[in-house]
């Protein structure tokens, strides 16, 4: 560092205008953060349209109606049914699995029952295993887009219909795929709201 | 605001003693200490946190930590060897925030940072020194809200949070119901606060106040390194502050973020967490960088080579850095193309980290080398974190990482880039600037023989970890199979030694301390050239009341 003394003039008392310029600095990276704590705040939101758009987390999509094409490659498809601690409910699908042709649409039925003396209501998460197959998932209708009720002792069948995009061949990472698991799970509504940390697990060390 | 303006007003005014000097400080250099010292306790508390893990993991059982619960958290015989596991865990969690937050981050920027970014810029102190002390004075709140959440319910039945420093959930929501997570949470969100004030403190002061003819291309590298690191604070530290205070809303105010039964999904944290989390091990290295710089510098008796290239670098690991997140989640089920993204991103790393080790390198090429203590660290540092990056390379590989993902292979790698890496850094640039700081000179044999116990302590320390990490030992258990015993036993002793170093080392700053040689203005002779070494040592109370001229630089 090559170094002069100063001039008297620079005496280190900062200027009305450079403490202008120290706030505009520090107001800019004060926007930064507010900016990045909006963002994050936001990603739930993000996240769960990125989801949707691109099948992520095996994320299914919704179909108006069946597609044209068919093709000759099957694929099976298994039925996974779980239901949520807190819901009085017992869940079956109607087949472990079936086998079917891409493109073709199928229908299958889940029975749920309420076992409890109560009414309950409930709504199914849902997603595909492995997770890749999520964007040629379709569902044309299913029990797990809108809340069910059941009344004390209640049991219903379900449908969901259905069908694997034939695009899926023409994807490198998908094409693959023999066998996809779609599973639910039917989690309680309106049931009073408990923070999770005042639910906890049920597990005790004591 | 106006405080560092009257301060300069008033030069007669007296210099305040006793505990206001420091509780009301608004210098930077008051500041600096405090956060040294505080970085210095820190450590110690992370360290002996760390010295009782290795004791447990020494032999294969458990052994200490069921005393200990019983001890600390009062189990009853029954429930005392689950506790103790339960245990374990709090320390592993407690170990790495400290390490981070309250060590590693305080002493490289709040620390040294404080105490030489104005000084080496030529200004009279930072830009706001009331926020800097505001800065200063959140963390020991942050910090004992981190020790109190020891000691309060986590899980039903135990204390403490045992969920790792991720604190994924849900094992930080529905796992651990008890107010111990919502402790360690507001004590993130203060420590947050702390870091993200001081950043915004660095980024006026460098931009603003460096002394007439400092260009930003005439700047010294650890101006540099602590600038890019307060960006990268800005903009990753409220995501984590975001993240965290989701967790907090999702455990006690019902909603569901995290939570799949709720539409939420506990991935979305894992992106929060780790896009915060990757530039924060860059926040950890940046400043060490800059200061591993100045010292390879000062005793090869050359300018920096490629003052330029060493300056990029450092802010294309930080803008790299932030797009490298998923590659602590390739087992969380990424598509393929995914993958392949943050496998190459990863690794583009490489390479302006390489552009530094080969400059560190070319400045000491043909340079008249003297082997000071800091030298002998700083040398120390740029090995050992070499080893840290190469292994860093190897898990860069997402098909590589699927076995190697959540083993100690992890945990030696990330150990020899900051334990080695960052700590080795803190040491050399304390011995640096010890003379500086205090006035006193710290006699070179102390910090050779202290280089020597801990290089010999980390490395036997760490380096079986990649062992047992590839036999596929995973982290974060109390306990393992017999077949792990012979590294983990070699290990534990590394621990002990390096330890003993610790002790060594401040024997050895107490003993400087009450031998009282004077250092002079520059101890380090013609190869130290930054602005601190044209001031006395220790440095006036204020510094530069007229400020210098800068007329180049000779890096």
């Amino acid at each position: 560092m090559m170094v002069e003394k100063g001039s008297p003039q620079q005496m280190s008392p900062r200027t009305a205008r450079q403490r202008r310029n120290d706030r505009l600095v520090a107001g800019l990276v004060v926007g930064v953060v507010s900016a990045m704590l909006g963002l994050t705040f936001a990603s739930a939101e993000l996240y769960d349209l990125f989801c949707r758009a691109t099948g992520y987390n095996g994320t299914t999509r919704v179909a108006g109606a069946a597609p044209k094409t068919v093709s000759d490659r099957t694929v099976k498809v298994r039925f996974d049914a779980n239901v949520a601690p807190g819901l009085p409910w017992r869940f079956e699908a109607e087949h472990a699995e079936i086998e079917l042709k891409l493109g073709e649409t199928a229908e299958v039925y889940y029975t749920i029952r309420n076992v409890s003396g109560r009414d309950t209501a409930g709504i199914a998460s849902y997603n595909v295993q492995p997770e890749i197959a999520g964007s040629f998932f379709n569902k044309i209708q299913c029990f797990c887009f809108t809340e069910q009720t059941l009344k004390a002792g209640e049991s219903r069948q379900e449908p969901v219909v259905f069908f694997v995009d034939p695009a899926m061949l023409a994807d490198v990472d998908a094409q693959r795929v023999r066998t996809i698991t779609l599973s639910y799970t039917f989690n309680p509504v309106k049931a009073p709201v408990k923070p999770l940390a005042a639910v906890g697990t049920g597990v005790k060390l004591e | 605001m106006a405080t560092a303006a009257s301060h300069a007003d008033d030069h007669a005014h007296e210099m305040p003693h006793g505990w206001r000097r420091y509780m009301y400080s608004t210098n930077h250099k008051d500041i600096g200490m405090l956060y040294l010292w505080f970085a210095l306790m820190a450590g110690i508390v992370g360290g002996l946190l760390s010295v009782a893990m290795r004791l447990e993991l020494q032999e294969p059982g458990i052994q200490y930590f069921n005393g200990l619960a019983q001890i600390l958290q009062g189990a009853s015989p029954e429930t005392a060897v689950d506790v103790g596991k339960h245990l374990y865990n709090v320390f592993i969690t407690a170990h790495g925030l400290i390490m981070i937050f309250f060590m590693v981050m305080p002493a490289l920027i709040g620390g040294f940072g404080n105490w030489f970014i104005p000084i080496m810029i030529g200004a009279p102190d930072m830009a706001f020194p009331r926020m800097n002390n505001i800065s200063f004075w959140l963390l020991p709140v942050s910090f004992t809200l981190l020790i109190l959440s020891m000691f309060v319910e986590g899980p039903p039945g135990a204390n403490g949070v045992g969920g790792g420093w991720t604190i994924y959930p849900p094992l930080s929501t529905s796992g651990q119901p008890g107010p111990a997570m919502d402790f360690a949470i507001l004590g993130l969100h203060l420590a947050g606060a702390s870091s993200i004030l001081g950043a915004i403190n660095f980024i006026t002061t460098i931009l603003n106040m460096r002394a007439p003819g400092m260009t930003m291309h005439r700047m010294p590298l650890f101006a540099w390194a602590v600038l890019v690191t307060a960006f990268l604070l800005v903009l990753s530290l409220p995501v984590l502050a975001g993240a965290i205070t989701m967790l907090l809303t999702d455990r006690n105010f019902g909603t569901t973020f995290f939570a799949p039964a709720g539409g939420g999904d506990p991935i979305l944290f894992q992106h929060l967490f780790w896009f915060f989390g990757h530039p924060e091990v860059y926040i950890l290295i940046l400043p060490a960088f800059g200061i591993i710089s100045h010292i390879v510098s000062t005793f090869s008796k050359k300018p920096v080579f490629g003052y330029l290239g060493m300056a990029y670098a450092m802010v294309a690991i930080g803008v790299v850095g932030f797009v490298v997140w998923a590659h602590h989640m390739y087992n969380s089920g990424l598509s393929l193309a995914t993958q392949q993204f943050f496998v190459a991103a990863t690794m583009v790393i490489a390479v302006p980290t390489g552009v530094k080790i080969f400059s560190w390198i070319a400045t000491m090429w043909g340079g008249s080398i003297e082997f000071k203590a800091p030298m002998v660290w700083a040398v120390g540092f740029i090995f050992l974190f070499t080893v840290g990056g190469v292994t860093g390379v190897v898990l860069a590989n997402a098909g590589v990482d699927r076995t190697l993902h959540g083993t100690y292979y992890v945990i030696a790698h990330f150990h020899y880039v900051l334990s080695l890496g960052a700590v080795f850094a803190i040491f050399a640039g304390w011995y640096y600037w010890f003379p500086k700081m205090t006035g006193y000179v710290i006699p070179n044999w102390i910090g050779v023989t202290h280089f020597w116990i801990s290089f010999v302590g980390a490395n036997i320390l760490f380096f079986p970890q990649h062992f047992l990490g590839l036999a596929g030992m995973p982290r974060r258990y109390v306990d393992y199979p017999d077949s792990y015993a012979y590294w983990n036993k070699i290990s534990s002793y590394g621990s002990y030694i390096f330890a003993f170093g610790v002790v060594f080392f401040l024997a050895g700053v107490v003993y400087a301390y009450r031998r009282k040689e004077l250092a002079g203005n520059n101890p380090w002779g013609e190869g130290a050239t930054t602005l601190e070494w044209t001031l006395t040592s220790p440095p006036p109370f204020h510094q530069f009341e007229t400020l210098p001229r800068i007329t180049g630089a000779n890096h």
